[in-house]
């Protein structure tokens, strides 16, 4: 998935634009000061709050440089590293660099996949050639201000620091040279900086949204709030797509500060709105709602039945996702040397620490979005579908949001839509339409069920001669603008990445998949599935290391192919940094060993696991990752460090969402236990592999190796093979 | 004198009998006071082990909530003190009275029951009707209280009575009482105390 | 409907709303005080931290008529005192954040640890921050960081 190292060429029109915009007035791309602009011009005066829509660099009078960000910033750091990549190749004061999240707009489409959207941990991957150059031409353009200026050639003069600086000791700041470097022409390439004269690039730079987020001061979406704003609820049905039959609201209307109620058609099905003037009253109205349900045509799908129909899949092969070497080769090998593994995964809920929440002011002729979305301009289309409106006619901000995990990225957009819909009724007035906790919980979007039943023959040298391989669980693009691009032949790669297309190499090898239609709405949850993909290969991986009484890290290496190199790299990094304590443990610990590559990066980790009340206590972690240029070592350690601590959910006894007769069993984090402190590594140490390659991302890698590396520690402990997610006991 | 000698004997007889019983109060001898007593016990064992009792007598590192009494939500821990630990003490969220619009259960100094009154073991299994009985009985672990100490206890005790008063469930549902009124509960403690707080034989 | 006189990072204020009404709406939405977050509604994850009478408090759960005249500390006001600044300060220095949704609450419990307790142990930590959730999982971090700030403290005297 990595892109070629080709540059992405930002032409002339795509970069700077000299527009009117909707709102009224001159965008200029480089530089934004609404009044002075407007007498030079004579334009009308800039309303409060707008945009410069197809800008990344703003340049203020007071030095400040406002860098656009095109994602969301949900905890992954990218309001940090891709300003501090363009603010290097710019030579800006980092101390005066601000990130802003940009609203919908074309220009702040990812440059690979041509939509705006943060996910596929491609924030890096895909946008630093593209910020780099951003900051590269704007810095020019400067310098040629500033030798125009001083009558002198752009070669004769240095940055530093928001400054230019010429032959002659003459030097004047970016703030200055700004309106003059607007009008100069964006050159079409731009020499880029070499590693060597990197000054934040690959440096540990702290994160521009710590104090904020420490004093109580950022605003999430959910912290919104407009003048004359509501703020409603919605009650969805209890089954997935039911319908409203018959509303009973009467005591509800009659809680202090509800304004209406009323039905809305939701994604599937449809549910009753309450709009109050706060959250307490709407969500205690709610409750007082007495609503029968139509369930009729609707499937109530069971875990149960479920779990039996799965394993019923499982024992035939379904649409060949890889199929390579003998096919009999399995049928050669004698039943001692026979491997039969079946595995369970239940569905997972994302839930994000910040509920759900989208604001919608519909005036008619436009509408204004707040959101911490995912996936701007599907949510943007969504919107404007339910309003009757164009996509131009509605301004979509980028909120920060508390977490995301993939759940803020939906195509069907169902959270905005249903705030769309609230806000058509209520027509000029803003509203903020607020999931609880429960909503959450029960409301779908789930990382989907898996059930897969591996079959594997064993050589005489402990390696795996054969490998059949089936995998039972729902599309998760059927039916989404991405199933052409891809499901092919009736495979969803989202489902069998991991496996399919495995590093290790095993001749024979039969990969199949069946995808079962269920009435749970699914979704890719952090790390997709490798969450399921990674548990099983790196489990079995194990189990015959084990067998060939082989050391997990070197019985990696003898399997992976050679040009498995991030695996390679990181599984020597492994060795090196745990050389001194994994083969020295105290007694009743025990060591885990994972490795595995995902959205182009490579990670092995290492833990040292030991059982306590019953569940396993990590007392360590130790990661070695391959992202190639390690753009931002800090982010790069945060996320690992962290990212394996929410991969544990997977282990967590209470980390399933079931259902019974159509109903999720569960409804808050009572139910549904994330991981606390207590199941988190008390200490993780991140090593990052030198690499001067194409960066890849660091979003989802973390996720996947967790798991798998403790229940092999468990296993060492135990005797016992851990194989039915979660784990309930040990 | 025949009517004199027979109002002494049957004053004598009065008397010793009242003597007798008395003595018996509190020496536990054989008899139907001692089967009353233990009957009565019964009665405030079904008490001590239900939910809204025992789920504050743990012998675990935390309280349990419930009625199918599983371990309380976000790990709060007894701490020191069975108070709970700085950041997560018991009265932080469980205030004075019951918060019925948030389903938390609230009384005076809200805490957990020392270890030494633990009727469950560490599997979270109530204890035998005699273990709890021995434990309760045992001065040396039951804060020195006597017979009288208990019922005072029982009668009195705000976190006690919360019992019954124990609120609403964040779903609105009312909590679930114990087995007895409390005036049944008093009562039935007074005649296990009257009878000698006999324990049932056994483990 | 009923009046309710609080007092919130020292200073009085008046509000009008049901008295059933959990403290964190309250400050949300009735004084616009957003820096305290709603996570779950039910206690169980500790974004609504704030402390009540010098206790660490849920304020999900606790309706303002239980109040009374305990003095309120939120997020927007612990870093008046010098633990809740070392704190601040110490979850700053080791770039503990990441979403930042959960480390309102997180603070609020850590200066209550400290308050307590200045030299924790890592049982104390993990017993006092442990109903405290963090779904990125920056965890590892936090511990750092309280030691950082508790190192902080007991040098300054705080």
């Amino acid at each position: 998935m990595l892109r070629a190292a080709a540059q992405v060429e930002l032409n002339r029109r795509g970069f700077m634009r000299v527009s009117f915009a909707a709102a009224g007035g001159l965008f200029v791309s480089l530089y934004l000061d609404p009044a002075s602009l407007a007498q030079e011009v004579a334009l009308p005066q800039q309303p409060a709050k707008v945009y410069p829509p197809d800008a990344f660099v703003n340049i203020r009078p007071d030095g400040k440089i406002v860098i656009q960000v095109n994602r969301l910033e949900f905890g992954q750091g990218v309001q940090t590293a891709l300003p501090m990549v363009l603010a290097d190749e710019l030579d800006a004061d980092w101390n005066n660099v601000i990130g802003e999240l940009a609203p919908a707009a074309d220009v702040y489409k990812d440059p690979l996949f041509g939509i705006q959207m943060v996910g596929g941990s491609g924030s890096i991957a895909h946008s630093y050639q593209q910020y780099r150059e951003l900051g590269g031409k704007t810095r020019a353009m400067l310098v040629a201000a500033a030798a125009d200026r001083w009558k002198t050639t752009p070669d004769k003069c240095r940055t530093e620091a928001s400054v230019v600086h010429g032959p002659n000791g003459q030097s004047a700041t970016y703030a200055e040279l700004a309106s003059d470097a607007a009008r100069k022409p964006v050159p079409a390439t731009v020499r880029l900086k070499n590693p060597s004269e990197f000054r934040l690039i690959g440096k540990q730079v702290k994160r521009l949204d710590s104090r904020p987020k420490c004093d109580g001061s950022l605003k999430f979406g959910l912290d919104l709030d407009l003048p004359g704003m509501k703020v409603a609820v919605v009650a969805h049905p209890p089954v997935f797509g039911a319908r409203v039959k018959k509303v009973s609201d009467g005591e509800a209307r009659r809680v202090e500060g509800v304004r209406d109620i009323f039905e809305i058609p939701l994604a599937k099905g449809t549910g009753v709105a309450v709009v109050a003037d706060k959250y307490w009253p709407a969500k205690q109205a709610r409750g007082l709602l007495n609503i029968e349900w139509d369930f009729s045509g609707v499937e109530k799908a069971d875990s149960t039945e479920l779990w039996t129909r799965y394993k019923q899949l499982s024992q035939t092969p379904g649409a060949v996702a890889a199929s390579r070497g003998d096919q009999n080769a399995l049928d050669k090998v004698a039943a001692t040397n026979r491997i039969v593994a079946e595995y369970e995964f239940p569905f997972l809920a994302h839930s994000p620490m910040e509920p759900l929440n989208t604001t919608v002011r519909f005036d008619g002729d436009r509408a204004e979005v707040w959101a911490g979305s995912q996936f701007q301009t599907a949510d943007q289309m969504a919107v404007a579908e339910v309003l009757g409106l164009k996509t131009e006619q509605v301004l979509f901000h980028t909120e920060m949001a508390g977490g995301g995990f993939g759940r803020r990225a939906v195509t069907d957009s169902h959270v905005q839509r249903e705030a769309a819909a609230i806000a058509k009724r209520l027509k000029g007035t803003p509203v903020k339409l607020v999931w609880s906790r429960e909503d959450d919980v029960r409301g779908g979007y789930y990382r989907p069920m898996h059930y897969h039943r591996v079959e594997i023959g064993v050589g005489p040298d402990g390696f795996p001669v054969a490998w059949r391989h089936v995998i039972v669980g729902q599309s998760l693009l059927a039916g989404t603008p991405f199933e052409a691009m891809l499901v092919k032949n009736g495979v969803d790669e989202t489902a069998t990445e991991g496996t399919a297309d495995t590093p290790y190499n095993i001749t024979n090898l039969h990969v199949s998949v069946h995808h079962p239609k269920v009435n749970v709405p699914v979704l890719w949850w952090r790390s997709v599935g490798h969450t399921h993909n990674a548990y099983v290969m790196e489990t079995l991986i194990d189990e015959l290391a084990a067998r060939a009484r082989m050391d997990p890290i070197t019985y990696r290496h003898k399997l992976l192919k050679p040009d498995a190199k991030k695996l390679h790299s990181t599984l020597e990094l492994l060795d090196k940094q745990t050389a001194a304590w994994r083969n020295r443990l105290p007694k009743g610990h025990a060591l885990g060993v994972a490795a595995h590559e995902c959205f182009g990066t490579g990670v092995a980790c290492a833990v040292d696991v030991s059982i306590e009340n019953k569940r396993p206590k990590i007392h360590r972690a130790t990661l070695a990752v391959d992202c190639g240029v390690a753009v931002n070592p800090l982010t790069i350690e945060s996320q690992f460090q962290a990212g394996v601590g929410f991969g544990l959910t997977q282990l967590m006894a209470k980390g399933a969402i079931t259902l019974k007769d159509g109903i999720v069993e569960q409804r808050n984090f009572d139910g549904y236990v994330p991981p606390y402190i207590v199941d988190a590594p008390v200490a993780v140490d991140v090593h990052i592999v030198p690499s001067a390659e194409a960066p890849t991302g660091c979003g989802e890698p973390p996720v996947p190796v967790i798991s798998p590396a403790v229940v092999n520690a468990l296993a060492r402990l135990t005797g016992k093979r851990y194989r039915s997610l979660p784990l309930v006991t040990i | 004198m025949p009517r004199l000698r027979a109002s002494v004997l049957v004053s004598a007889i009065v008397v010793a009998t009242a003597l007798w019983a008395s003595a018996s109060r509190f020496a536990g001898a054989e008899t139907t006071s001692t089967a009353q007593g233990l009957a009565a016990w019964d009665q405030v064992y079904s008490v001590l082990t239900s939910p809204r009792c025992i789920n504050c007598h743990t012998a675990t590192n935390y309280p349990q909530q419930g009625d199918d009494r599983h371990r309380h939500v976000a790990n709060v821990v007894r701490g020191p003190e069975g108070k709970g630990v700085p950041g997560l003490n018991c009265a932080g969220c469980h205030q004075e009275t019951n918060a019925d619009s948030t389903g938390v259960p609230g009384g005076h100094n809200w805490h957990l029951a020392p270890l030494e009154m633990r009727w469950q073991d560490i599997n979270d299994r109530a204890l035998s009707s005699a273990a709890v009985c021995r434990q309760l009985t045992d001065r040396t672990r039951n804060h020195k209280l006597d017979g009288p100490g208990l019922l005072k206890h029982h009668e009195e005790e705000p976190l006690v009575k919360w019992a019954w008063n124990p609120g609403r469930r964040p779903d609105g549902t009312a909590r679930t009482l114990p087995p007895l009124t409390h005036e049944q509960f008093i009562a039935a403690t007074r005649r296990w105390v009257e009878a000698g707080t006999p324990c049932p034989s056994g483990r | 409907m009923a009046t309710f006189q609080i007092t919130v990072n020292g200073e009085r204020r008046e509000v009008n709303v049901d008295p059933s009404t959990p403290l964190l709406w309250v400050l949300r939405e009735d004084l616009k005080m957003t820096g305290t977050k709603f996570g779950c509604g039910i206690s169980a994850c500790g974004a609504c931290t704030v402390h009540v009478g010098g206790v660490a408090t849920r304020s999900c759960i606790v309706p303002i008529s239980h109040i009374g005249d305990r003095p309120i500390i939120t997020i927007e006001g612990v870093g008046n005192d010098a633990v809740g600044r070392a704190v601040q300060d110490a979850w700053v220095a080791q770039d503990v954040v990441q979403c930042g949704y959960c480390q309102s609450g997180q603070i609020m419990s850590a200066v209550a640890l400290l308050k307590s307790t200045s030299r924790p142990t890592e049982q104390n930590i993990e017993e006092s921050m442990g109903g405290n959730l963090c779904r990125c999982g920056t965890y590892p971090r936090i511990r750092a960081a309280i030691k950082t700030a508790a190192a902080q403290i007991n040098k300054g005297g705080a």
